[in-house]
């Protein structure tokens, strides 16, 4: 029990920023509310400068473990810093997405187990993954 | 008191859960990270002596042999798909990642060396998830890797001859090179091995 009070005292870096919209992937990319929506609530927590955190987030030491994760997933996918991609590398990007979701490796299972709304229904994922194949050959045909 | 001190339980209880299942996932990732284990110190090892022996020859390497060394570690990775060897292929990732850190490109033009540095940070990413995951994705990463590869040499030429290949059924169609005529195709391996054509030839 000491240990558990102890180690709360330990400060955890919290991702929270300022959002800078105009590199967002919906500034860049023709994105539909539908969509900004299905990204923000089942992508951006990991994927995005800015988390929401519940408030057991903030108990050590689900805070470090969740910090590492976070950090991992924005350095693979950042949808806030869409704008810095170049257009190989926004087409690697769009081509892992499509394959991640329909294979159900994202959103990851451990998360949507705790975040049940995060979780992608059979034609939330038909539509991400359609709006991701547009946006492809959009870049392709640039 | 009595309130405070179920609070307090239930608090403990939900952590505790939370803990628990945050354990399992960690716990499966170091098993993967287990499973590589011996194999990435082996690596590692053999990286160490690898890359002492680039820094001593780095005077002397041209500007082509970065290329060329790409494309060694892209040909031991696609004859490891081919072959259906996912350990293998991991481990050319792996390789493909430092050889990759190595690329000088500073004597190429401003122009190319923009597109030089776009090709390679994707191609490092792809490699990466070649190093970590199963067959299937190091596929997927394979295609998009072959398209860097095929850019690079696009600007940077190569001495050898190799040979642009196609095979129309993976994924709408996908390419790769190869320094045989006959196909060997690393997308399919054993199971169609076979399919697939010659597109171009370079050099």
């Amino acid at each position: 029990m000491v240990a558990f009070v102890g180690i709360q005292l330990v400060p955890t870096a919290l991702n929270k920023s300022e959002v800078d919209l105009t590199t967002d992937i919906s500034e860049i990319e023709n994105t539909s509310e539908n969509i900004q929506i299905l990204l923000s609530e089942s992508c951006y927590d990991c994927h995005s400068n800015n988390t929401n955190y519940p408030w057991y987030i903030k108990i050590q030491p689900v805070a470090w473990f969740l910090e590492d994760h976070i950090k991992v997933g924005k350095a693979e996918l950042n949808f806030n810093e869409w704008a810095t991609y170049s257009s190989r590398r926004k087409r690697s990007k769009l081509k892992s997405i499509i394959s991640q979701v329909e294979k159900d490796e994202m959103p990851l299972s451990s998360y949507t187990l705790i975040h049940r709304e995060a979780k992608l229904t059979k034609s939330d994922k038909e539509l991400i993954v359609r709006w991701a194949n547009q946006r492809l050959d959009s870049i392709n045909n640039n | 008191m009595k309130k405070v001190r179920l609070t307090m339980g239930m608090l403990v209880l939900a952590v505790l859960s939370l803990t628990a299942m945050s354990c399992k996932d960690a716990n499966k990732e170091h098993d993967n990270a287990d499973g590589h284990h011996n194999e990435a110190t082996e690596q590692n090892d053999m990286m160490k002596n690898e890359s002492m022996n680039t820094a001593k020859s780095m005077n002397k390497m041209g500007q082509d042999d970065h290329a060329e060394a790409v494309l060694t570690d892209y040909f031991i990775l696609k004859d490891a798909l081919a072959a259906d060897d996912k350990a293998k292929a991991s481990e050319a990732g792996k390789k493909l990642v430092s050889t990759l850190g190595d690329f000088d490109y500073s004597t190429y033009s401003k122009e190319e060396q923009t597109d030089l540095e776009d090709i390679i940070a994707d191609a490092t990413e792809h490699a990466e998830h070649i190093s970590t995951s199963e067959m299937g994705h190091q596929r997927e990463h394979f295609k998009m890797l072959s398209k860097d590869v095929m850019d690079m040499v696009a600007i940077t030429g190569s001495k050898r001859k190799m040979y642009e290949q196609f095979c129309p059924m993976y994924d709408n169609g996908s390419a790769w090179l190869s320094m045989s005529s006959e196909i060997s195709n690393p997308y399919y391996g054993s199971k169609m091995l076979k399919c697939g054509r010659v597109e171009r030839e370079i050099n």
